[in-house]
């Protein structure tokens, strides 16, 4: 598959049309989503409008700009006006939002095309796909495997050649553990970075959007595009959007790499190599490796899984059934709100509405949520540490590679142990990139983790480029 | 840490506005169990005088200028709502019947 990077030359260029990349993304797709499962909508009506407009922009001399005729999936949590928009859940089935996210307007204005909405785990809640309310989708290196997740879909759409960039989103690496089960970079911005606004929020101070892209220098591009400051969002940082291409080959020559010891412990053997092969591939490159120590890392899980469903259950209590989505009638407006989300919310989405609750119940938030977010300051205290020590920090993103479907369903604790190198990052607000380097078992990719203090973007690219050309991937 | 009982769940799901069936309450019971006694490793640090983060940078209040702007066109917004009374979202009945 081409990249972004060249599409979107070749139509700003004349070389190639916008509407013959997007009906070659449209085959593409119809090759195999019926068997992976990856889009839940397709928009194909909206895509050929916005390819056509991109050719005639061309054609009368223009730049329809930097993503010009570049077909993107996104992530069902994404909204697009009048797009189906479910967030995986059976409470948003047939909802069309009145509004378009800050993310989706950027990429439009800068020539893309969205091409349709990819499966998630419900509400973003998972990783694996397996929670869609709409069944799950398949990894396309190994369709017997899960894809990852929340941002599954998104990973398979580029992962099986359907589009060359998806936006997912990432709570507690729900971009970048898709991203290393389906040999993708991903990137969790630092937050505040991306804009929120229009994005079905889960936990509020742990969201990001982010791209899933086949190489690094296409990750720069649509993050550059996504980035900067939105009014409409009160989180979002005061700055533009950072310089990103321009630094791809600034390399990693005088930086300090802290390898991390808690961020590979537990992996498969295959994981724990290729860590420690990378961190020596970025030796050779000029940076001095300093070993570090960040115990806090592994009480990240214990603060997250309280945090992040006490803010999911006061964001998911607006599904009463009243304004938007499915309502089950009851002869009054309790027993209705009940009735609505016992039947359109799934059962993990349940396990954290609960969970949350009862975090932030009477009697039990200090023992509980109180405690998670001193955990959090301990965390964000201990990486600001780090950080002064090294310039980036690597790990790996998962403990092993894409595992088979129904293996850690039984049990919510395994599969929350997925996300146990990805979680600290969205705890600290940082910024974080999965990079594609070396196999593991059943030769399937393993995904290297760089890690960095917040706006470090730049810094990360470079070096997860570094690791991409000694991988022969670029 | 407390341990979390069943009645603890079922309360939980009524505060949420959920119902569940006996065997979910189990279920759940169970596996939120296993998530509480996992939490139970955070106890191993000294918090007492740690200041908690509910925010990674620290939210001060963001306002807006005081413009008009385009608001959401109400008609697209009441075509999403599941019953819809003289231009607004209707409910069923909330307050019972006089005693």
């Amino acid at each position: 598959m081409r990249t972004a990077t060249q599409i979107a030359a070749d139509v700003r260029g004349g070389v190639r049309r916008a509407v013959d990349e997007l009906a070659d993304a449209y085959a593409a797709i119809a090759a195999r989503n019926e068997e992976l499962h990856v889009f839940l909508h397709l928009d194909e009506a909206g895509a050929a409008t916005q390819a056509g407009a991109v050719d005639a922009a061309v054609a009368r001399g223009d730049d329809p700009g930097p993503l010009a005729g570049v077909p993107v999936a996104l992530k069902d949590n994404l909204c697009q006006r009048g797009v189906p928009t479910t967030a995986s859940s059976k409470i948003l089935e047939g909802w069309r939002p009145p509004y378009t996210a800050t993310v989706v307007e950027r990429l439009l204005g800068a020539g893309a095309v969205p091409v349709g909405k990819t499966n998630l785990d419900e509400f973003a809640m998972g990783s694996s796909t397996e929670n869609s309310a709409f069944g799950p989708t398949r990894n396309p290196l190994d369709p017997a495997r899960v894809p990852g997740g929340s941002s599954g879909g998104s990973a398979a759409a580029v992962a099986a050649g359907m589009t060359p960039v998806a936006l997912g989103s990432d709570t507690g690496g729900s971009i970048r553990q898709p991203a290393a089960l389906c040999g993708l970079v991903g990137v969790k911005p630092t937050y505040g970075l991306v804009s929120r606004y229009g994005l079905i929020a889960f936990a509020s101070s742990l969201d990001q959007i982010g791209p899933l892209t086949t190489t690094v220098a296409d990750a720069a591009l649509v993050l550059e595009v996504i980035s900067g400051h939105d009014p409409r969002d009160s989180t979002s940082l005061p700055e533009p959007a950072p310089t990103l291409v321009a630094h791809l080959g600034d390399g990693v020559a005088g930086l300090r790499v802290g390898v991390v010891s808690e961020l590979v412990e537990g992996s498969d053997p295959e994981v724990v190599s290729a860590v420690e092969r990378a961190a020596s591939v970025l030796r050779d490159a000029g940076a001095t490796l300093v070993n570090l120590s960040i115990p806090e890392i592994r009480l990240g899980l214990s603060a997250y899984y309280l945090i992040a469903p006490a803010e999911a259950s006061s964001n998911l209590a607006r599904y009463d059934g009243v304004r938007y989505g499915l309502r089950v009638d009851a002869p009054d407006v309790a027993a209705m709100n009940e009735a609505t989300r016992t039947v359109g919310f799934g059962a993990e989405v349940k396990r954290r509405i609960m969970l949350g609750t009862y975090a932030l119940s009477a009697g039990y938030y200090d023992e509980y949520y109180g405690q998670a977010l001193k955990v959090r300051t301990r965390m964000i205290e201990a990486f600001a540490l780090a950080y002064q020590q090294a310039d980036l920090l690597i790990g790996a993103t998962t403990p092993s590679v894409a595992f088979a479907f129904g293996t850690k369903t039984a049990d919510p604790m395994a599969m929350y142990l997925n996300d146990v190198f990805t979680i600290p990052t969205n705890l600290s607000g940082d910024a974080a990139v999965s990079v594609p380097f070396g196999t593991g078992e059943a030769d399937l990719p393993i995904g290297v983790q760089l890690l960095g203090p917040g706006r470090s973007e730049a810094r990360l690219l470079a070096a997860a480029r570094v690791l991409e050309i000694a991988e022969g991937r670029a | 840490m407390s341990a979390l009982s069943r009645e603890d769940v079922a309360k939980v799901a009524r505060l949420a506005r959920l119902s569940l069936s006996d065997e979910e309450l189990d279920l759940f019971t169970g596996q939120l169990s296993r998530v509480l006694e996992h939490a139970t490793d955070m106890d191993a640090l000294d918090l007492a005088d740690v200041v908690p983060t509910a925010h990674p940078f620290g939210l001060t209040n963001v306002v807006r200028g005081d413009d008009l702007t385009a608001c959401l066109d109400r008609d697209e917004v009441l075509a999403a709502a599941p019953d819809v009374q003289d231009d607004r979202f209707g409910v069923p009945r909330i307050v019972g019947d006089a005693p």
